[in-house]
């Protein structure tokens, strides 16, 4: 065996599958206002911050769980769920990375994601988010020097409040759906990131998402805050152990770009997809929402979705500000019993808007993927333009490719186009590569990448290389 | 409402001559549609186009009864002429008229089918509206291997002598192996508000042809509902063409199940629009078996606050390796309060398919109209050239000659 396929050998399972042992300090179970006030209380909140959970309960309470998505889950219990699990020796807060558990610099070595700066060549700054709270900040002081904030988001409420406070729901409000409520009411961690004027960012911001604890739910919420004139690239990456059980993430992002701001938004999901047979695996349930608030803003979401059982999340652009762009580029790849559900929401607002879609679903196993998007391009908003692409391969004949784009134009000055393609991986393409020397399953992973190729190229080099493999290992055992 | 249709519903059923279990099915639609309603918004179908609210809006109370025992004198001024054509016609939504004149008797057989039976694969409350209150429904049966010489125009007219009436009709087709079949739909209203609903069923055998061609040119203020079920066996060709213009409101709904091999459905639309009509098409097309085909066309031209809709649905289940499906969709805004929304969905669950979708709208190219300028046309005549040549696109794709020129003389269409 050489170097190469005892690589593919490793990889064929989960190989983010292990789990940490670590003691735990859980809120205690189900939903309801104690809970949170345990969570606010815990992470030693100001008052309107817990006012503002409260508010987003109340309004939980009335919501209806949404159901007409296509991939169907049973029924969540959401009073059996956790709300909170933080490793204990989070409790008091570890002022530097030596002082961290070394159990937990292990588990993110063993996921590639070294914490300890010196061991970082790459430049990129982590924030690791385990389970309920942010664990590590890397390259904190560099990031300062230049004004930037990059932190976990409990610090943020407490150091930055009149930032937080400002823009917190303002992308997405309390009164948003279901999950984007629930999260509003029991959100734990995740990262904030502030760019101050004029400052593009020097390195990459990335934030990785570990599930540990079981029968959790995973609630980290994310704001990013692009002031006039700056750039920010963050990553976002996630994994899970392997469980039986379904485990719920449901994560909010809000993005706001100011005048003539960029914000690269770029996501490798590989959350536990569960098994073979379709047991266990990541729901996620994740609502995304940029918002181009100032003229000339520009945000930009690149996703590659390999895992969890199911995926159900529309990363969306309000583009508000006059002559912002959005985009999205997606790969969505489902295989055995994975569902999907996803796409984008571009919504037009400001005058010379402009879109662009690109979105390439693969479907192998008995998996289900759906494209999901809208265009509504509102009659304020003269002379936009939005282009979509939405293509799907299926692998096999139990697998199931769907497209179901929402398109409204109000506005006779303003143009949509919109293409969509199904199809398989054509025989003479894959005796071509045969015959070239490359077995079938090299083959197929090279036409994967090659119909891939577009949305790869949106990613950082880093990711890329990464996203290229996990295409190749997601298909695993697909061909034949 | 429910109380007028409980009412209506008890007149109409005095006056028909139906068995006890009839009445039963009827009063069993009749309840399914007090408890559904007209299809709102809520629903995923009707999420473009709000039925209640636009009957609400544009009808107010509706009045479910109409006295069919008087007849209605046919009015021939509204016969098409310059086509010989089999008639069927119907006034204010009684059948006046069945006229198969120039074919062989012995080979189409029209039968009276007063049994209710719910044949439409449409889960929307319409269906049940439709089956409560038809009051005769005929089926029409083309024998194996006729081929009609004439074509069928299906005139529905009506006048001035019905107002915020709810008219329900139903008309089954069967074309048995090798037969062939043209049917024309010609609206012609001088009535307002009313709203018709019409629910067409085709059986098409084995090498059956049929073409279907639906003309609302007419300026009208009701509001329109067909939907036509087609279900195609082995080698079968069906073509539709939609002309949606003349209307308040119309949607259209074509479902085609497409269950032999080797069958084939076309549909082609155009939606003409100007002052506040808000138009739809709608069309389900099911690969159910190996090596079918469907393609569709639907282009729109909107004016002032005009609204159309277009959703169009291509289904391929497991077994339909080698489907080719085809669907394009274009609209044309020509003022700032025109409005169009599409939602072009594929559901794919073969792997060996080609299946392809496209959408597009947006404005006049202005090039275009510049380019046409320069060549001495004025701004009028050249916007009138690009949406001419726009829309013939679909025209043309009508496959038979008579009935081609028949609808670019009705539209003004000038090659």
């Amino acid at each position: 065996m050489d170097n190469r396929e005892k690589e593919i050998e490793n990889l064929k399972d989960y190989k983010y599958g292990f789990s940490t042992d670590i003691e735990n300090i859980q809120a205690p179970k189900g939903l309801n206002e104690d809970v949170i006030k345990f969570i606010s209380n815990i992470k030693k909140e100001p008052e309107w911050m817990l006012k503002f959970r409260l508010k987003a309960f109340e309004r939980f309470k009335l919501l209806k769980e949404p159901n007409w998505q296509k991939p169907k889950y049973p029924k969540i219990d959401y009073q059996d769920l956790y709300y909170y699990s933080a490793p204990k020796s989070m409790k008091d807060k570890p002022k530097s990375l030596d002082e961290l558990d070394p159990k937990l610099l292990e588990t993110y070595k063993k996921l590639g994601i070294p914490l300890q700066e010196q061991a970082r060549l790459n430049g990129i700054a982590v924030d690791a988010v385990f389970d309920s709270v942010s664990v590590a900040t890397t390259f904190k002081d560099e990031l300062t020097k230049k004004g930037i904030i990059f932190c976990p988001i409990s610090e943020a409420i407490q150091k930055h409040p009149e930032l937080v406070k400002k823009y917190l729901g303002t992308v997405i409000p309390t009164t948003d759906h279901f999950f984007a409520t629930l999260n509003s009411a029991v959100f734990t961690d995740g990262s904030f990131v502030y760019i101050p004027e004029g400052v593009r960012c020097p390195m990459e911001l990335s934030t990785y998402f570990r599930i540990n604890a079981s029968n959790t739910g995973q609630f980290e919420r994310t704001l990013i805050i692009a002031d006039k004139g700056s750039y920010v690239s963050y990553l976002e990456g996630c994994t899970a152990p392997m469980r039986d059980e379904n485990q719920l993430h449901a994560a909010n992002v809000e993005l706001i770009a100011l005048d003539d701001a960029e914000i690269k938004y770029s996501t490798v999901q590989n959350w536990y997809p569960g098994d073979k047979d379709g047991n266990g695996g990541i729901y996620n349930f994740v609502t995304k929402r940029g918002l181009c608030k100032g003229k000339n803003s520009k945000i930009s979401w690149t996703q590659v979705e390999t895992g969890s059982a199911i995926t159900w999340k529309y990363p969306s652009c309000i583009l508000k500000g006059d002559n912002s762009i959005g985009e999205f580029y997606s790969i969505a790849i489902t295989n055995n019993h994975q569902k999907a559900d996803t796409g984008t929401k571009m919504i037009h607002l400001g005058k010379n808007t402009k879109s662009k879609i690109i979105s390439k679903g693969i479907s192998a196993g008995n998996s289900d993927m759906t494209y999901r998007g809208l265009v509504d391009i509102s009659s304020k908003a003269k002379n936009s333009n939005n282009y979509t692409q939405c293509d799907s391969l299926l692998m096999g004949n139990k697998c199931g490719a769907h497209t179901v784009p929402y398109i409204k134009n109000k506005n006779s000055e303003s143009n949509i186009a919109h293409e969509a393609t199904t199809s398989k991986i054509s025989e003479e393409q894959l005796h071509y590569c045969q015959q070239r020397g490359l077995s079938s399953e090299e083959a197929v992973g090279l036409i994967v990448n090659g119909f891939c190729k577009e949305v790869l190229q949106q990613l950082p080099m880093e990711f890329a290389v990464e996203a290229q493999k996990l295409v190749g290992i997601s298909l695993e055992g697909s061909v034949g | 409402m429910k109380e007028q249709l409980q009412k209506d519903f008890e007149n109409i059923i005095k006056n028909l001559s139906l068995s006890q279990k009839d009445i039963e099915i009827k009063k069993f639609c009749l309840d399914n549609f007090i408890y559904k309603g007209f299809p709102n918004r809520k629903e995923e179908d009707w999420k473009f186009s709000d039925l209640n609210q636009i009957i609400k809006k544009n009808i107010g109370e509706l009045s479910f009864y109409s006295d069919y025992t008087s007849t209605n004198k046919v009015d021939t001024s509204v016969f098409v002429d310059g086509l010989e054509h089999n008639k069927i016609v119907f006034i204010n939504g009684r059948i006046e008229k069945i006229d198969f004149d120039y074919e062989k008797k012995d080979q189409i057989e029209i039968i009276d089918q007063s049994e209710t039976i719910n044949k439409f694969n449409n889960h929307n409350s319409l269906s049940d509206l439709n089956n409560a209150f038809t009051n005769k429904s005929f089926k029409i049966l083309v024998k194996k291997s006729y081929q009609l010489a004439k074509p069928l125009i299906i005139y529905h007219t009506t006048n001035s002598k019905i107002w915020s009436k709810n008219i329900n009709l139903k008309l089954d087709f069967e074309l048995n192996k090798d037969s062939s079949l043209r049917v024309i739909d010609l609206f012609n209203d001088t009535s307002e508000k009313n709203f018709l609903n019409i629910f067409y069923n085709f059986d098409l055998k084995e090498n059956a042809v049929l073409k279907n061609y639906k003309v609302d040119k007419f300026e009208n203020k009701n509001i329109k509902y067909s939907f036509n079920n087609i279900e195609q066996n082995k080698n079968s060709i069906s073509e539709t063409f939609i002309l949606s213009s003349g209307s308040n409101f119309f949607k259209n709904e074509i479902n085609c199940n497409l269950k032999g091999e080797y069958s084939s459905a076309f549909v082609n639309g155009i939606c003409s629009l100007n002052n506040d009509k808000h138009h739809e098409i709608r069309t389900i097309i099911n690969h159910l078996t190996e090596n079918t085909k469907s393609y569709q066309l639907i282009k729109s031209v909107l004016e002032e606050s005009s609204k159309a809709v277009y959703q169009g649905k291509i289904f391929v289940n497991s077994k339909a390796q080698k489907t080719d499906g085809y669907q394009l969709s274009k609209a044309i805004l020509l003022n700032k309060d025109s409005e169009f929304n599409a939602k072009p969905e594929l559901e794919i669950y073969a792997d060996d398919v080609k299946c392809s979708h496209g959408s597009a709208s947006g404005s006049l190219n202005e090039d275009s109209i510049f380019y046409l300028m320069s060549r001495g046309l004025s701004y009028h005549q050249s916007r009138e050239l690009l949406i001419n040549g726009f829309l013939l696109d679909v025209v043309e794709k009508i496959t038979d000659p008579e009935i081609k020129n028949l609808i670019k003389n009705m539209i003004g269409i000038k090659e």
